[in-house]
């Protein structure tokens, strides 16, 4: 058992508007197995969303695990809607950096 | 007929792509070629504006390739969202680049503009009618967002699509359109699934961004059949695999099993991915959850004020550690020297290096850089007073006297004189919400031209 951060399981961790009033993001793990350990682990949750962001857990919309593409996206409410006065990323496209930061203990 | 085959040449419009894909997408004998040519995005200064965030040489560039292609192969060029946002102004706006683009090629078509627009009127009435409906986690719609609205629009479905080709056009130039639809509007309109077709719109509205190495402006062929589709990026560079087709069902949607859309739900909760063959992959099992009512989601903007920036920089490391205090003794310098305009303004400051990318959302409050980026911003209910208020700002932190100072002559380091732009309007979005129909066409209004006029006859 070692500790793992985020970006070594995964090819893609990303973040984007899903609209002009969510910001999603999308984990998508290397291989299946990574993603099935994960998903089993229940290691991305609301809670950990919550608290990456310093957001209220209500402002978290869903976790979804979409085995297709061996990921999990998690949307939460944008602070403020897309190009709102004092909104700092009109695309949402460079919010993901504290899920880059995430660590957890990994099996190999 | 057992395969519908569209071409999708960009993510949208004006994005480009090299015309050797293109060639091989029409080597393919595509039957209808379809592209999106907006997004929200870009935010709401477009929308409320009525200006295009793509650029027009850059458009009819794209256009000139489409407009021309599907003249020499007699087959319908489908445009949906045109000018960016899809409101009037931006349909003219885009219009009047296919007139050009005819002229000059002197292409003969039928061509069919659909408004998206709805009039403050139309919306009034079915706001008191209590037609409109929240979408969430937006709440209820206020009068006032609606009645100071510059511009609402509607995303239309397929079917105004279907109509205009029903009637015969070969070229349909929609506004503001749910982005698979306009992709799925011919095969559905040829007796295809109309799940499948939306799903494979859902990918093909964004071009080659669903392959590996992913792009937006590169071409992209779906072909339909009867129980599947398959995908196949048109530049022999890149390719489609399970992972990257999977993976683009997840951009920029809240939930990728269920796609809410006009009309129902995309269920893709069946859906399978398998690999066809090395560059091309196969999609079956999406079904579709019709709603009942019909519902189109509304857009729409409004003026938020004006906007005046100023851009710095600080490389005094004193200065850097103090920031927080020096800002909050400069907004209260502004705030006591123009005390009529309290209220009136927002004041911003944003520090690069430290939080302005992600802003409340930043868990490292401390810079660890030598050096800060600031962004001085006022927005206010005049340009005049945007102006006042950045300049006194900038002014003021340029000189400001804090503890430890020693860099006694200025603060900031500005990289332009002058040192403050106008940045004109601010919009914001006032309106993203349902509105329930009795007929999918009935806010689309929809008119036929013969281009250039006279059918057969050159200019």
């Amino acid at each position: 058992m070692k500790r793992v951060r985020l970006p070594e399981l995964a090819e893609v961790i990303r973040s984007k508007n899903a609209g002009p009033y969510e910001l999603t993001f999308d984990i998508i793990f290397k291989t299946r197995e990574i993603f099935e350990q994960v998903a089993a682990r229940k290691i991305i949750t609301p809670e950990l969303i919550a608290r990456l962001y310093k957001i209220p857990l209500e402002k978290v919309i869903s976790v979804v695990e979409f085995a297709p593409a061996k990921a999990i996206k998690a949307t939460v409410v944008r602070p403020l809607a897309c190009g709102d006065v004092g909104d700092s990323d009109v695309y949402g496209a460079q919010q993901h950096g504290p899920l880059l930061e995430v660590e957890l203990d990994w099996d190999q | 007929m057992d395969e519908i085959r569209v071409l999708s040449p960009t993510a949208i419009l004006g994005y480009g792509f090299p015309l050797s894909s293109f060639e091989a997408g029409l080597a393919r004998n595509p039957h209808v070629i379809a592209v999106d040519a907006g997004s929200t995005d870009p935010g709401p200064y477009y929308l409320g504006s009525g200006n295009s965030f793509t650029d027009r040489t850059a458009v009819k560039r794209d256009l000139e390739a489409m407009l021309v292609a599907g003249r020499r192969l007699k087959v319908p060029v489908m445009i949906g969202t045109a000018g960016g946002s899809g409101a009037r102004s931006h349909l003219a706006w885009c219009l009047e680049i296919v007139r050009e683009l005819a002229a000059e090629h002197r292409l003969n078509f039928k061509l069919a503009v659909i408004e998206a627009e709805i009039s403050k009127q139309e919306l009034l009435g079915r706001f008191e009618r209590g037609e409109i409906k929240p979408l969430p986690p937006g709440g209820e719609l206020a009068l006032e967002d609606l009645d100071q609205s510059t511009a609402v629009v509607g995303q239309m479905g397929m079917e105004p699509f279907i109509k205009a080709l029903e009637s015969g056009a070969e070229v349909v130039l929609a506004g503001r359109s749910y982005d698979p639809a306009i992709f799925g509007a011919y095969p559905v309109l040829m007796g295809f699934d109309r799940a499948l077709a939306l799903h494979m719109g859902k990918i093909l509205e964004c071009a080659s961004i669903a392959a590996t190495p992913g792009s937006g402006s590169d071409c992209m062929m779906g072909y339909l059949g009867r129980d599947h589709f398959r995908l196949e990026p048109l530049n022999p560079m890149r390719k489609c695999t399970v992972t990257s087709v999977a993976a683009h069902t997840l951009y920029e949607k809240t939930n990728p099993y269920l796609l809410p859309g006009p009309g129902g739900t995309l269920d893709l909760r069946e859906t399978t991915f398998e690999q066809a063959d090395e560059r091309v992959v196969k999609v079956s099992g999406s079904k579709f959850i019709p709603a009942e009512p019909y519902t189109i989601k509304l857009e729409g903007a409004r003026l938020a004020g004006y906007r005046t920036v100023s851009i710095a920089g600080a490389r005094d490391p004193v200065f850097i550690a103090k920031v927080d205090e020096i800002i909050q003794g400069v907004r209260e310098r502004v705030a006591d020297n123009f005390r009529a305009l309290e209220g009136k303004y927002q004041l911003i400051f944003r520090l690069y290096g430290k939080n302005g990318v992600m802003g409340d959302l930043e868990p490292l409050q401390e810079p660890a850089s030598h050096e800060l980026g600031i962004i001085i911003e006022a927005v206010a209910e005049t340009q005049e007073e945007a102006n006042t208020v950045c300049s006194f700002a900038r002014s003021t932190m340029l000189h400001y006297g804090y503890p430890g100072r020693m860099a006694t002559a200025g603060n900031l380091a500005f990289p332009y004189s002058p040192s403050d732009f106008k940045a004109g309007e601010v919009y914001r979005f006032a309106v993203h919400h349902l509105v329930e129909v009795k007929n999918p066409v009935e806010l689309f209004p929809m008119r036929f031209e013969d281009i250039p006029g006279v059918r057969g006859e050159t200019r």
